[in-house]
C-alpha cells in the first residue's frame, strides 16, 4: 500500500517550486524598490555618507608696530583628540593615554563614557594646546595607540606679562548671541572673533576667510581623499601707529602701579603708545581661560580688564587749568585777571582753599599755570561761569568720546546747567562752577579726551582725533577710517597759546610744581594735577588709606613749539601731579633719546641726487677789510653710498 | 549497486551554475576586502571552494542510503559535538560557536554541519513513514528531532543558525504529508511564541542585542549609529547602486558593515546594480530549480526529502540574507550561501551538493 518507494506528493513538490519563486519575486521587488524606485533618495543619503565639508581656518593677520615690527603673530597650536575606532579598547589604553598627556586617566575615561553615546565619527577632545613633548609622545606611540590623532590649529601669540594687553585685546569663541547679528555672518560657531581691543576693532580686517575641503570620508571619519577644496584667505596684517620703543618704555614707567598712559602725534592723533595697569594676560584667553581665573581679573579692585586710557572716567584736577587757561583768554577775561591769593578765598559763601596754604601772592596768569594757583582758576571760573567753560571744555572734546578707534570708550562727563537739568532734573548751582575751575566737581574725562584737548591747545586749536591703527594700512571696504585723518580747527588767539604753553614749559623748572621730573636737554611743556576721589572730609575719616589716596596726573608734550609727542599720565593713588610727571618724562626721553640716534631723515631719504639747501656764510669784500654776510641756496650732491649714521659721538668707544 | 554509479550522470550543469555564483562571490569578496585588514580574503575563498568541491566528489561518491542506515549515529555524533561545544568551545564575541581544531588557526563549527545531518535524519524519518497523512505524533517526533539541536545551538547563543534548522523540520512535514489543520495550528503556536518572545519583558530567550536587532530592523532610524546602523548602510548601500550599480562609497568606505560575510549582498548590489543583483538572484533561482528537478527524479523517498531538505536550508538562507540586505528581515546573521566569505559556511554547502549528486547519480537505480 505505501512503501519506501512510494514517490512524494507531485503536487507538494511543485508547491515547493512556486513558493520559493514566490519569494524571489518579492526578493527581486525588494531590490527594484530600493535601487529603481528610491535610488536617488539613497544615492544622496551615500554622498553625505561619504563626503564631509572639512573647513579650513584662515590664519589672522599678524598685527604689526609703525615699523613693521611684529607685535602679535600666530603660532601651530596642536590639540590632542581621541578617534574610536571601534577596534580599539579605549579604557584599557587610557592611563597610558593619560600619562603621556599629563592628564588625569580617571578624567580621561569619564570624558570617553561621557561620549559613548555620541556618534562615532566625532573624535573626544583630550586637551587643547598640547607641549612639544606630549606632541612627541603621540608620535612616537603612532602604532601603540593609533586612536590617538592630532589637529592644528592657529592660535595668536600675544606678547607676554601683559604687555600692550588691552590696546591689542584678545579673541575668544564666537557666542550664540554674536553668530545671530548679521556682521558676523561668516562665522560658524567654534570661530575665534576678535573679543576686545584692536583685535576687536579690526576684526574684519583681521579676520580672513575661512576655505573648505570637500573630503571623502570613510566610516571612522577618517579622510580616504580629497574632492576640491577652497583655500582660506588668510587675515591681512594690521599696522598700528604704535612704536614699541615707546610702549616699552610707558610700560615700564607704569610697572607696578596703577593708571594709565596715553603717548600720542599732536600732529596727526596717531597714538604712539598706550599703557593700562594693572594688566592681564591674553595668551590666558586665547586657550581657554579656567573659571578661577576669570573671577579674580572681574572681582579685582584695580579693574585689570579695564582699558583705563578709554575706559576711566575720573576727575582731571589741576591739569582742566589748561583748558580754564584758554576759555579765559578767549573770552578776554585771563589777559588782565590779577588775583592775589592768601591761601584761600571765599565765593558764594563759601571757602574755597588753595593747595598751597601759605598762599601764591600775586599771581597773573602765567604764574598760575606753573604754580597751579586754585584761588586765581576759582576766580577765573567765577567770572567764565559754567556755561562758557563748558562751551571750551566740549569744543576742546571734554566730556565727549574722542572716536579713537577702539571699542568701549567711555564719554566721561563735562557738566553745564542744560546737563544738569537734563540729568538731575535741578538748577545749577553757583558755587559748583568754582570746583569745576579746577577740574573738580562734575567733571570726568578720560585720560585720551585729555590728551587730545591739551594736544589741539599745543597746536595752536588743531585738533586730531585719535587713532591706533595707520589708516593707509587698512584696504578699502574694511573699515570706515577717513574720519581718524580729519581735523578740527577750534579757534584761539595765538597770543593765547604761546603765552600758556610757555607757562606750561615753566611746570618743570625749579618756579613750578614738579621741578624734579626736569629732564635737562629736552623742552618739555606740561601741566601736573592732582585729583580728589573722594571730598576732603571723607579722607580725614579714612586718613593713611591707599584707597582713597589722590590721583596724579601730568599732561606734557616735547617741543614747546610744533610739539612732536604729548604724553598723558593717569596714575591712580600717586598722590601729587609731580610723581606722575617723573613717569611722563621716561616717556619723552625715550622718544627724543630715540629721534636723535635715528639716522636723519635727510640722509635716509634722498639714497642719491642732488639736496637743495640754504646756507649763511661770509665773503672778503673787494677791500679786504670788512666780511660782507651773503645768503643763498646751494645744491648738494649726495654720495653714491649712503653716509653711515653715527651711533656714538666720535672718539667715545 | 554501485557500478550503474557513474560521474556522467553527476549534475554538471548544476555545479556549472554554482561555481559561477562561487565566482561572483570571490569577485565581490575581493573588491571588498581590498585596503582593509581582510585583504586577500577571496584567495582563502577559492581554497574554500576548491576544497568544497573536492568534498562534494567525495560526498557523491558515498552511497546516501547507506548513510540514511547509519543516521542514528551521525545524529548522536552530532548533538554529542554540540554538548562539546558548550562546554569546550571557544568563546568569542560572547558566544561559544567554535572548536579549535588541533593544529593551526582553523575553528570548527559544528552547528554547520549538524545541518547535513538533520537533513538526513528528517530526510530518514520521512521516508520510513507508513501512511500518507501526518500524525500528530509523527508531527511532534520531527519536530523533537530537529528542535533538540536546535536548541544547543541557540545556548550558544546563535540565534540565526538555530532558525536555519526550522526550514528542514517543515520542508520535511510538509512534503511528509502535513494536514492543512496541523499547518495552521502550528502556524497561530508560532506566531503567539514569537508574540511573547517580543512582548512580555520577563522572558529572556533572546539576548538583549538579539532583540535589538530585531526591533531595530523595524524601525532603523531609531537609533541610526548602534543597532540600527547596519540596515541603514545597507540600504544606502543597495539603493545607492541604482539600476547600472554605482561607485561602491559604502563599500569601499567601510560604510557598510563585513561587507564581505553577510552583508556581500548588498556590496554585490551596490556595485553592480540591480541588474546585477537581480541576475544574481536568478542564478540562485536557477540552481533552486535545478534541485528541485533533482528531488523529482531521485530513485526514492529518502533521495527526494534530501534534496528538498537541501532546497529548504538554501531557500531559507537565500531569504533571510537577501531579506536583510533589501531590509525585510532583520539582521540575523546569516551568510548568503556560496558567496558569503567563510569555510565553514563553503563546505556546508558543498557537502550538501554533494548530497545531491549522490541522489542523482543514482537515479536509475532501482
Amino acid at each position: 500500500m505505501f512503501g519506501r518507494d512510494e514517490k512524494v506528493s507531485a503536487i507538494r513538490l511543485t508547491a515547493a517550486q512556486y513558493i520559493i519563486l514566490g519569494i524571489f519575486l518579492v526578493l527581486a521587488y525588494g531590490l527594484w524598490r530600493l535601487q529603481v524606485m528610491q535610488s536617488d533618495y539613497y544615492s544622496l543619503a551615500a554622498e553625505k555618507n561619504r563626503i564631509r565639508n572639512v573647513p579650513i581656518l584662515a590664519p589672522r593677520g599678524k598685527i604689526l608696530d609703525r615699523e613693521g615690527r611684529t607685535i602679535v603673530d600666530n603660532y601651530p597650536s596642536f590639540s590632542a583628540l581621541l578617534l574610536r575606532d571601534s577596534s580599539r579598547d579605549l579604557v584599557a589604553d587610557a592611563d597610558l593615554i593619560a600619562q603621556g598627556l599629563h592628564l588625569d586617566p580617571n578624567e580621561v575615561r569619564a570624558r570617553i563614557r561621557r561620549f559613548a553615546s555620541m556618534p562615532q565619527y566625532q573624535p573626544i577632545f583630550l586637551k587643547e594646546d598640547i607641549t612639544p613633548d606630549e606632541l612627541a609622545f603621540i608620535d612616537a606611540h603612532r602604532n601603540e595607540l593609533p586612536e590617538l590623532d592630532t589637529i592644528m590649529a592657529h592660535r595668536r601669540l600675544y606678547p607676554r606679562n601683559g604687555f600692550m594687553a588691552h590696546l591689542i585685546g584678545y579673541v575668544g569663541e564666537v557666542t550664540e548671541d554674536m553668530l545671530n547679528q548679521p556682521q558676523f555672518e561668516l562665522y560658524g560657531p567654534g570661530d575665534m572673533v576678535g573679543v576686545s581691543g584692536v583685535e576687536r576693532q579690526y576684526n574684519s580686517v583681521l579676520m580672513g576667510k575661512n576655505g573648505s575641503r570637500r573630503a571623502l570620508v570613510n566610516s571612522h571619519g577618517r579622510e580616504v581623499g580629497r574632492l576640491d577644496e577652497t583655500p582660506a584667505e588668510p587675515g591681512k596684517q594690521l599696522k598700528l601707529t604704535i612704536d614699541i620703543d615707546l610702549q616699552i618704555a610707558a610700560e615700564q614707567a607704569l610697572e607696578g602701579k596703577n593708571g594709565a598712559i596715553v603717548a600720542m602725534d599732536p600732529r596727526t592723533g596717531e597714538v604712539l603708545a598706550m599703557v593700562s595697569r594693572p594688566t592681564f594676560d591674553p595668551n590666558d584667553f586665547s586657550v581657554r581661560i579656567s573659571r578661577d581665573e576669570w573671577n579674580k581679573l572681574v572681582t579685582d579692585p584695580d579693574k585689570p580688564l579695564l582699558n583705563k586710557a578709554i575706559q576711566a572716567q575720573l576727575a582731571p584736577g589741576s591739569t582742566f587749568k589748561i583748558i580754564m587757561a584758554t576759555a579765559g583768554w578767549q573770552e578776554g577775561i585771563a589777559q588782565t585777571l590779577h588775583v592775589n591769593c592768601a591761601g584761600s578765598a571765599e565765593f558764594y559763601g563759601r571757602r574755597f582753599g588753595c593747595w598751597v596754604k601759605s598762599g601764591h601772592g600775586a599771581v597773573d596768569i602765567e604764574k598760575a599755570i606753573y604754580q597751579s594757583c586754585d584761588v586765581f582758576f576759582y576766580t577765573l571760573a567765577e567770572k567764565l561761569g559754567i556755561d562758557r567753560i563748558a562751551k571750551y571744555a566740549t569744543a576742546l572734546g571734554l566730556g565727549q568720546k574722542t572716536g579713537i578707534d577702539l571699542p568701549n570708550e567711555v564719554s566721561g562727563v563735562m557738566p553745564s546747567e542744560e546737563w544738569k537739568i537734563r540729568n538731575f532734573k535741578q538748577k545749577w548751582f553757583a558755587g559748583e562752577t568754582i570746583s569745576v575751575g579746577i577740574g573738580q566737581g562734575a567733571v570726568a574725562i578720560t585720560p585720551v579726551q585729555l590728551t587730545r584737548a591739551i594736544a589741539a591747545i599745543s597746536m595752536g586749536g588743531r585738533m586730531v582725533v585719535p587713532h591706533v591703527v595707520d589708516p593707509d594700512g587698512i584696504p578699502a571696504g574694511y573699515v570706515e577710517v577717513s574720519h581718524y585723518t580729519e581735523v578740527k580747527n577750534i579757534p584761539i588767539e595765538p597770543s593765547g597759546w604761546n603765552l600758556i604753553t610757555d607757562a606750561m614749559s615753566r611746570v618743570l623748572l625749579p618756579e613750578g610744581t614738579a621741578p624734579s621730573a626736569h629732564v635737562p636737554g629736552i623742552d618739555i611743556a606740561g601741566k601736573t594735577g592732582s585729583a580728589q576721589i573722594v571730598s576732603l572730609a571723607t579722607r580725614a575719616k579714612f586718613k593713611n588709606s591707599d584707597d582713597l589716596a589722590q590721583n596724579g596726573w601730568f599732561v606734557g608734550f616735547t617741543p614747546r613749539r610744533n610739539p612732536d609727542i604729548i604724553v598723558c599720565v593717569l596714575f591712580q593713588g600717586g598722590e601729587h601731579g609731580k610723581l606722575a610727571a617723573r613717569l611722563a618724562t621716561q616717556v619723552i626721553k625715550a622718544f627724543v633719546d630715540k629721534q636723535r640716534r635715528t639716522p636723519n631723515k635727510m640722509v635716509e631719504k634722498p639714497k642719491s641726487g642732488n639736496v637743495d639747501m640754504g646756507a649763511l656764510w661770509t665773503m672778503p669784500d673787494g677791500g679786504g677789510h670788512q666780511d660782507k654776510l651773503e645768503s643763498g641756496r646751494f645744491a648738494v650732491a649726495l654720495p653714491k653710498k649712503p653716509l653711515v649714521a653715527a651711533t656714538a659721538a666720535p672718539g667715545i668707544h | 549497486m554501485s557500478r550503474y554509479v557513474s560521474f556522467r550522470d553527476f549534475d554538471w550543469l548544476l555545479l556549472v551554475f554554482v561555481l559561477i555564483i562561487c565566482g561572483l562571490g570571490v569577485m565581490e569578496i575581493q573588491s571588498a576586502t581590498q585596503h582593509t585588514k581582510f585583504a586577500g580574503s577571496h584567495i582563502k575563498q577559492i581554497y574554500w571552494v576548491l576544497g568544497g568541491v573536492g568534498m562534494m566528489f567525495l560526498m557523491s561518491l558515498i552511497n546516501y542510503q547507506a548513510l540514511l542506515e547509519q543516521i542514528h549515529w551521525f545524529y548522536i555524533a552530532g548533538v554529542g559535538s554540540l554538548m562539546a561545544v558548550l562546554v569546550f568551545g571557544q568563546k568569542y564575541l560572547g558566544a561559544r560557536r567554535w572548536i579549535k581544531m588541533p593544529g593551526g588557526n582553523n575553528h570548527f563549527q559544528p552547528s554547520e554541519w549538524v545541518k547535513i545531518i538533520l537533513i538526513l535524519a528528517v530526510a530518514k524519518y520521512f521516508a520510513d513513514m507508513r501512511q500518507r497523512e501526518l500524525s500528530w505524533s509523527d508531527f511532534i517526533k520531527a519536530g523533537a528531532i530537529v528542535g533538540f539541536p536546535m536548541l544547543l545551538v541557540l545556548a550558544q547563543p546563535d540565534l540565526g543558525t538555530a532558525l536555519t534548522y526550522v526550514p528542514i523540520a517543515i520542508m520535511g512535514v510538509f512534503l511528509g504529508g502535513l494536514q492543512w489543520k496541523q499547518g495552521l495550528a502550528v502556524g497561530l503556536l508560532a506566531a503567539v511564541a514569537v508574540g511573547a518572545v517580543f512582548f512580555t519583558p520577563r522572558v529572556h530567550v533572546l539576548k538583549s542585542y538579539q532583540k535589538q536587532r530585531l526591533t531595530s530592523f523595524l524601525e532603523p532610524d531609531a537609533d541610526p549609529q548602534g543597532s540600527g546602523y547596519q540596515v541603514t548602510q545597507s540600504l544606502i548601500a543597495v539603493g545607492s547602486g541604482g539600476l547600472w550599480g554605482g561607485k561602491g562609497s559604502q563599500t569601499h568606505g567601510a560604510f557598510l558593515p563585513v561587507p564581505q560575510t553577510d552583508f556581500i549582498f548588498a556590496a554585490f548590489a551596490e556595485e553592480h546594480g540591480f541588474v546585477g543583483a537581480l541576475g544574481v538572484l536568478l542564478l540562485y533561482f536557477i540552481v533552486l530549480m535545478r534541485l528541485t528537478q533533482n528531488a523529482q527524479t531521485a530513485p526514492d523517498r529518502a533521495g527526494t526529502f534530501v534534496v528538498m531538505g537541501v532546497v529548504a536550508v538554501l531557500s531559507f538562507h537565500i531569504l533571510v540574507n537577501v531579506g536583510m540586505v533589501v531590509g525585510f528581515m532583520p539582521v540575523t546573521g546569516i551568510p548568503l550561501p556560496l558567496m558569503s566569505y567563510g569555510g565553514s559556511s563553503v563546505l556546508f554547502m558543498f557537502l550538501a551538493l554533494g548530497m545531491v549528486m549522490n541522489v542523482r547519480m543514482r537515479r536509475f537505480v532501482n
